[in-house]
């Protein structure tokens, strides 16, 4: 469950949290997009590392590194793949080309990690309604999110009950470990499609929808600390388009073999 | 026989749900576990089929510590029901509901059809052998549960909130069948916040708060005693309540049966002149 843990939300305040999460998106969105359009290590690199005082501003430094223990599997798979196919498809082994494939994974995983850790569930429903998406849709949405810690605690009660009947999870080959799932997946969905319908019954006796122009108690406002982000988010963006249509990026090799002939010259 | 010694446990949240617990449980008692919500009944329970194992403090289950067995292991020896059965229904029959431990437990096929029948009649669940589990009642659900642990006829069996749910008529069998289990000499725990249902059975009480066990002995002592009975958020059982208030006539407090408290009036009633 570590991966749920790192995006798990906690209420905690700091100038991440109170940031509108409008603005935060755009900065997600925005670092997604700067991360899709270079294949190359070096401006990777530097979107990973400039994400590392946003982590620091928001201290929230253990669930940030628990997501990315989290996705340290499907990142050794990534780089792995890249790894054997470079091979493949060029003759040779391209190291640096695997390493910045999986560097590109794990600059998404850390941003909506930043992103799911500062924002709360209600403010992120607030932020979907004020873009005017219908509030059936921004309600169901939060309550999805809302939902995943209890999901996952009652996974780990369907469990215990299951191991009390003698199932053991860990044993036989690759096959039968997963067919082991089975017993506790089917009451997960069972348990969660009914939770569900309860919970719409107990809405609809609650008079939900009832009235067609629905209020909000708060409202967001763009403060001065949303403007400096978007302006950062802006500068981010503009740097790293005008870096990939304007200039060519150098490999680390270039970089080594610059920096060795640099000594050379000195010396 | 369940041994438990000096017992602490804390969750990963930092919970501390258990604070110091002693207790044995010897083969044949039956016992009900009482207390406020969040008092540790539950989490000690889990303890006896190491589905939690202790953070300090030591369990035994005939001499065999929780800790170096597999839960599985010790399932075979201690049934546990949980309180909804929701969260173990799985299987396209009741039927094949029931068999599911027992051919995790690697029963013969034989043996396996004859225990599922037995399970079956027991509880009163023949007639939905081959019907969904699905499709049953919450009160009927919760009998398949019931029946798929007692299948393989565990030892020690554990019963979170078996009441819940339950009309008076199915209580009542469930009371037959607790007494039933008895005398054969399995032990028997339940955890329940059902004071009239524990009154009825007149088992063993233990009495927890706060992660400590306040009071253990009789239930017609400690069910009648209002100043523990207090301590962890309990009512007592109705007629106690009556032979409570009726206490200037000189009546005695320690009732918690029905039978018993009409000798005890009646007595009281013919000493009257009219």
């Amino acid at each position: 469950m570590s991966v749920f843990d790192g995006l798990k939300f906690r209420r905690v305040y700091s100038p991440i949290h109170n940031l509108d999460p409008r603005i935060k998106f755009i900065y997600v969105c925005a670092i997604f997009a700067a991360a899709m359009i270079f294949p190359e290590l070096l401006p990777l690199t530097i979107l990973f590392l400039i994400q590392i005082p946003f982590v620091i501003l928001a201290s929230v430094e253990r669930e940030w590194l628990r997501s990315l223990r989290g996705a340290a599997f499907l990142a050794t798979i990534i780089f792995l793949t890249n790894f054997i196919f470079s091979y493949f498809s060029a003759g040779m082994f391209n190291l640096e080309y695997a390493v910045a494939t999986t560097l590109r994974f794990i600059v998404l995983v850390e941003s909506f990690s930043v992103f799911f850790l500062t924002t709360s569930p209600d403010h992120l429903g607030l932020a979907l309604e004020q873009t005017r998406i219908p509030y059936e849709l921004c309600f169901a949405f939060t309550t999805a999110v809302r939902f995943v810690p209890v999901l996952a605690e009652e996974a780990k009660t369907i469990m215990d009950a299951q191991k009390a009947r003698g199932l053991e999870l860990e044993s036989g080959n690759f096959l039968k470990r997963i067919r082991n799932y089975i017993p506790i997946l089917i009451p997960l969905i069972v348990s969660a499609i009914r939770r569900s319908l309860e919970l719409a019954e107990a809405m609809e006796s609650r008079a939900w929808g009832a009235t067609e122009n629905r209020t909000n108690l708060y409202i967001l406002k763009m403060r001065r600390g949303d403007f400096v982000l978007l302006a950062i988010t802006a500068l981010i963006l503009a740097a790293a388009i005008y870096i990939r249509l304007f200039s060519t990026i150098p490999s680390f090799n270039d970089l080594l073999e610059g920096f060795l002939q640099t000594t050379r010259f000195l010396t | 026989m369940i041994e438990v010694k000096d017992v602490y446990f804390t969750y990963s949240n930092g919970v501390e749900a258990l604070k110091g617990v002693s207790l044995t449980i010897k083969n044949g008692d039956f016992i009900a576990i009482m207390g406020e919500n969040g008092a540790g009944k539950t989490t000690l329970v889990k303890h006896f089929n190491g589905l939690l194992k202790p953070t300090r403090g030591s369990i035994s289950i005939d001499k065999v510590d929780t800790t170096t067995v597999s839960v599985a292991t010790l399932a075979r020896k201690v049934g546990f029901v949980f309180q909804n059965p929701d969260h173990q229904l799985f299987s396209e029959t009741v039927q094949e509901e029931i068999s599911f431990a027992l051919k995790n437990f690697g029963f013969k096929e034989e043996t396996t059809k004859k225990r599922v029948m037995w399970a079956l009649n027991l509880l009163d669940l023949a007639k939905y052998r081959e019907t969904s589990p699905f499709m049953l009642s919450g009160g009927e659900r919760k009998r398949v549960a019931l029946a798929s642990i007692l299948a393989w006829k565990p030892k020690i069996l554990i019963l979170d909130e078996p009441t819940i749910g339950q009309d008076y008529q199915q209580k009542e069998k469930l009371l037959q069948f607790i007494l039933q289990m008895k005398a054969q000499r399995n032990t028997i725990i339940i955890v329940t916040h059902d004071v009239e249902f524990v009154a009825e059975c007149n088992p063993r009480v233990l009495l927890m708060r706060q992660g400590k066990i306040v009071a253990d002995g009789e239930a017609q002592k400690v069910l009648t005693d209002p100043e523990i009975l207090a301590q962890a958020s309990i009512v007592p059982p109705q007629i106690t309540q009556i032979f409570l208030k009726l206490s200037d006539f000189k009546l005695p407090k320690e009732v918690i049966d029905i039978y018993d408290a009409r000798e005890k009036l009646l007595r009281v009633l013919e000493k009257q002149p009219d």
